[in-house]
């Protein structure tokens, strides 16, 4: 899911924390590890396929693993923790609802389809069903969305360093994109994934002492629920979706329907089966079965993430001494700002060591983010650019070398978009809105594609086409007048998180109703040329002979009917 | 051509790297009760440095033993 980005901070008069030598010696271990993977894969990235595709050998715990960890920034850590402070636990809604069903509905549905056709990328399978047109256009607007986020994410990431510990913007800018630039182009995705598993671990045990000794302190789950209700009286911070039925009753300012059809549907099933940085990952397992396995267990662990995530930002209102304000408020008053909260909540609980090993976590979540960034960059670029408009023959080893090049410039055009962003802020929201715009109509286009046979060449172009400009034309229409989201989401009492959520939802009904127009009036492919590639012109292997437990739709269901008991829960 | 080498397994990485950080943590813990050095932290008086430490540290010898390269090449060998 697109992190929250909007905690960008002031630089604070004082660090909130300060390591010793102790802290600083874990974290310099991290790097040493980080590069020495780097280092030890090198020479297993020779072809294009190992580069690029870590030689399709990883198992499905790696590979779902991975998917996970190339999601979970530091930025959506903090980001998160933050917005779990401001609103409560409706922010579960973006790991939960707006993830399982559809990390769950790639591994079962789609994978089939991205894994037998051999694709090396999202975009190339766009060329396989739909041709030259519609790749072009995914691969530009991922290529460069994906490079400018990444650039937006490393100085988002240096102004956390800098508030929280004090450290330059500059040093950490540099070190941090020089390390990932050096294991990423010399092990390829191999080594951002096998790093990627690493970041995961470290994530985990470096943030899940914060919500074990604050359940501790704040008296178990309930006691959290009472203390919240003590400290912010009139509140509701604690149910799911109890307070959803009016965009007037919760603090998000949004209805039911567009957790549900916005977030739930279009913006998650968009990220999570379409966005490449995250289903490249899946692309790398051993075969079929692990790679409709990975999103599984990736689904599996990301609804355990609201338990470092949500957990700290829940008691931050529980157990917090002082109140956290928004941005401009705590920059004016002085005071700690939402987005403070997790480093807030690590400082109260770890000493020594254990603080080095927290930071060690937000470092790893930064970088794991980043290396998923460049890597993804790489491949399209390469494949999908390089390789199809401007260097069609040429041998597997310049390819390769073409793509540890792309690496390196990757990381040099984001550390130039995080200086950009260092002296014009606003472009900072600019290039999340453009990343937004294509995500929503990429489902329609996507999802039309693999079940939907009729579905043709130029259907696939102008519906895609059509569906990215209907976003940034409500997009436009918004900024140009700010009464135009009630008229987008439906209610005067829409807030901008609402505004979200009903644009993905009407881009993607665009591009849906314009490639079934323009597929009706245009002639389809012949049955033959479908074959791999969409629902009933593919043979999926079946898996009737495996066991029960070996079945990725056995495990599906086990994390679906999780998924609900959770709901249920804390509705 | 030359076989290549299977590659040391990533879970093997982790778990060299968690044996450090649990043997530091604990070891910065212990040293704490020991020396009786006060932290101001909130529940400091649970050392969670010392219990975390030594999960860290427990976890990553079991990461070891279980993923080391020469065990996999022994149990390798032993099935062909």
């Amino acid at each position: 899911m697109i992190p929250l980005l909007c905690f960008a901070v002031q630089p604070a008069q004082s660090r909130l924390i300060s390591l010793n030598w102790l802290d600083l010696l874990i974290v310099a271990i991290y790097f040493a590890a980080v590069l020495l993977i780097g280092y030890y894969l090198k020479e297993r990235a020779t072809t294009g396929e190992d580069f690029f595709l870590a030689g399709r050998e990883m198992t499905a715990w790696v590979a779902g693993l991975s998917f996970l960890a190339a999601n979970l920034g530091a930025l959506e850590l903090m980001g998160w923790a933050a917005a779990a402070y401001q609103y409560g636990i409706l922010a579960t809604h973006w790991y939960w609802v707006g993830a399982i069903p559809a990390m769950l509905f790639l591994g079962v549905v789609m994978m089939p389809f991205y894994y037998i056709s051999k694709t090396h990328s999202v975009p190339g399978y766009l060329q396989l069903r739909y041709g030259e047109a519609s790749r072009g256009l995914a691969a530009v607007s991922f290529g460069l969305m994906t490079v400018l986020m990444s650039g937006i994410n490393m100085y988002a990431m240096a102004l956390v360093m800098k508030v929280v510990l004090g450290w330059d913007i500059n040093f950490s800018i540099w070190v941090s994109s020089i390390t990932v630039a050096i294991y990423v182009a010399l092990g390829g995705l191999r080594s951002a994934i096998f790093n990627e598993v690493l970041q995961f671990m470290l994530i985990w045990l470096g943030a899940l002492l914060i919500p074990i000794l604050g359940l501790i302190e704040a008296g178990g789950w309930e006691g959290v629920k009472t203390r919240i209700a003590q400290n912010f009286p009139g509140g509701d911070y604690t149910h799911l979706w109890r307070t959803l039925g009016s965009f007037g009753d919760n603090p998000m300012g949004i209805h039911w329907t567009g957790i549900v059809l916005g977030l739930g549907w279009v913006i998650s099933f968009g990220y999570w089966t379409t966005d490449f940085l995250v289903v490249q990952r899946v692309l790398a397992a051993k075969d079929l079965r692990s790679a409709k396995l990975a999103p599984i267990i990736g689904a599996a662990f990301k609804m355990m993430v609201p338990f470092i995530v949500i957990l700290p930002g829940l008691l931050g209102l529980a157990v917090l001494p002082v109140r956290l304000v928004g941005e401009s408020e705590a920059v004016a008053a002085g005071a700690h700002s939402y987005n403070e909260v997790l480093p807030l909540m690590l400082a109260r609980y770890c000493g020594p060591g254990l603080l080095g090993l927290g930071i060690t976590a937000l470092i790893a979540g930064f970088m794991s983010g980043m290396a998923g960034n460049v890597s993804a960059f790489a491949t399209v670029w390469t494949y999908d650019i390089y390789r199809a408009y401007i260097r069609k023959q040429a041998d597997d080893a310049h390819y390769v070398s073409m793509g540890r090049w792309c690496t390196i410039l990757g990381v040099l055009v984001s550390i130039g978009t995080a200086y950009l962003v260092m002296q014009f802020k606003s472009i900072m929201d600019y290039v999340q809105a453009l990343f937004s715009f294509f995500i929503a109509p990429l489902l329609g286009t996507v999802l039309l594609g693999m079940l939907w046979r009729r579905a043709t060449p130029a259907g696939g172009f102008w519906g895609l086409l059509v569906g990215t400009i209907s976003s940034i034309v409500m997009w436009v229409w918004v900024k140009v007048s700010p009464s135009a989201l009630a008229v987008i989401a439906l209610s005067s009492q829409a807030k901008d998180m609402a505004e979200n959520m009903y644009r993905a939802l009407w881009s993607w009904i665009i591009c849906v109703l314009v490639t079934v127009a323009v597929s009706y009036a245009t002639r389809p492919k012949p049955k033959e040329e479908l074959a791999g590639l969409v629902y009933g012109c593919t043979e999926i292997p079946s898996e009737g002979h495996l066991p029960l437990v070996q079945r990725p739709i056995f495990w599906a269901a086990v994390v679906g009917v999780l998924f609900v008991i959770l709901q249920i829960i804390f509705w | 051509m030359a076989e290549q080498k299977e590659p040391v397994s990533i879970w093997y990485f982790v778990g060299l790297l968690l044996t450090v950080y649990g043997a530091l943590i604990t070891g910065a813990g212990i040293y704490d009760i020991v020396a009786g050095v006060k932290r101001d932290t909130v529940l400091a008086e649970l050392h969670p440095a010392v219990w975390w430490g030594a999960l860290l540290l427990l976890l990553g010898l079991v990461y070891v033993y279980f993923f080391s390269p020469r065990r996999r090449s022994r149990r390798r060998g032993a099935r062909s």
